[in-house]
């Protein structure tokens, strides 16, 4: 049990963190910033969820996985939001999205 | 209820969250005692509850939480707690914050030193929340 509990947590773990790189590389080759904010905000909340997923198989059924689990829906609670509160803000500023007739001239 | 973003993800989530991170200061100023927390820390959170509505829905809309003239008063007040404590008992004849000397009739030292804690960090946690709300405001120029 303890075995299947513990690669149930690694595998999550690794899941994670492959969002976390993928949201990572989006973040630095995205070409401008609403598609930026859509890397970091959705990606990061999905790699930061998996990552406390991982990590409540890892603790078992206790009252440190209810923190753990209190964490999880708060973060997907919070950072969608934040994320749409950066591109709302940038939009109403003015800030044009990227097209691609830009890169051409 | 005129929001200032117009947004009303935005205010839907701040005006739920924020009750829940003031629960969450409360709960990290009480568990301060057993743990990582304290009168300090809950307060930061008290004030970021309160400062995310004034982010999230308004000034103005926000003055029902903490009105803005008040928060220097409440600062005040706790400071006045905080070191009011440790004079009391430099006055009964112990050290500065030597709570043991507190004249609280009917207790041990032990206890007294225990609710003692307590009380100078409900001080503490009045007067950082009231001062980082104090700087919020003033931030703002209004």
């Amino acid at each position: 049990m303890e075995s299947i509990t513990n690669a149930l947590a690694i595998i999550f773990v690794l899941l994670g963190s492959f969002f976390m790189l993928v949201g990572s590389i989006g973040v630095v080759r995205f070409p401008d910033f609403y598609s930026r904010a859509h890397a970091s905000g959705k990606v990061d909340t999905l790699g930061i969820l998996l990552f406390i997923i991982g990590l409540m198989f890892f603790s078992g059924l206790n009252l440190i996985s209810l923190k753990l689990l209190l964490i999880a829906v708060f973060v997907a609670m919070t950072s969608p939001v934040a994320a749409h509160a950066l591109a709302r803000r940038a939009l109403v500023f003015g800030l044009k999205p990227w097209k691609k007739k830009q890169e051409e001239k | 209820m005129k929001s200032q973003t117009d947004s009303p993800i935005i205010e839907v989530a701040a005006r739920g969250l924020a009750p829940v991170i003031q629960l969450i200061g409360i709960y990290v100023f009480f568990h301060g005692h057993y743990g990582p927390g304290g009168g300090f820390q809950g307060g930061v959170l008290l004030a970021a509850g309160v400062l995310l509505l004034r982010m999230a829905v308004g000034f103005e809309n926000s003055q029902v939480q903490v009105p803005s003239r008040k928060t220097l008063i409440l600062c005040s007040v706790g400071a006045l707690i905080f070191a009011g404590t440790g004079l009391v008992a430099l006055l009964m004849g112990g050290n500065f914050m030597d709570y043991a000397h507190l004249p609280v009739p009917g207790m041990e030292a032990a206890d007294i030193r225990y609710y003692a804690i307590l009380f100078i960090e409900i001080g503490v946690t009045m007067a950082v929340m009231t001062a980082l709300i104090s700087i919020y405001d003033d931030l703002l120029g209004t």
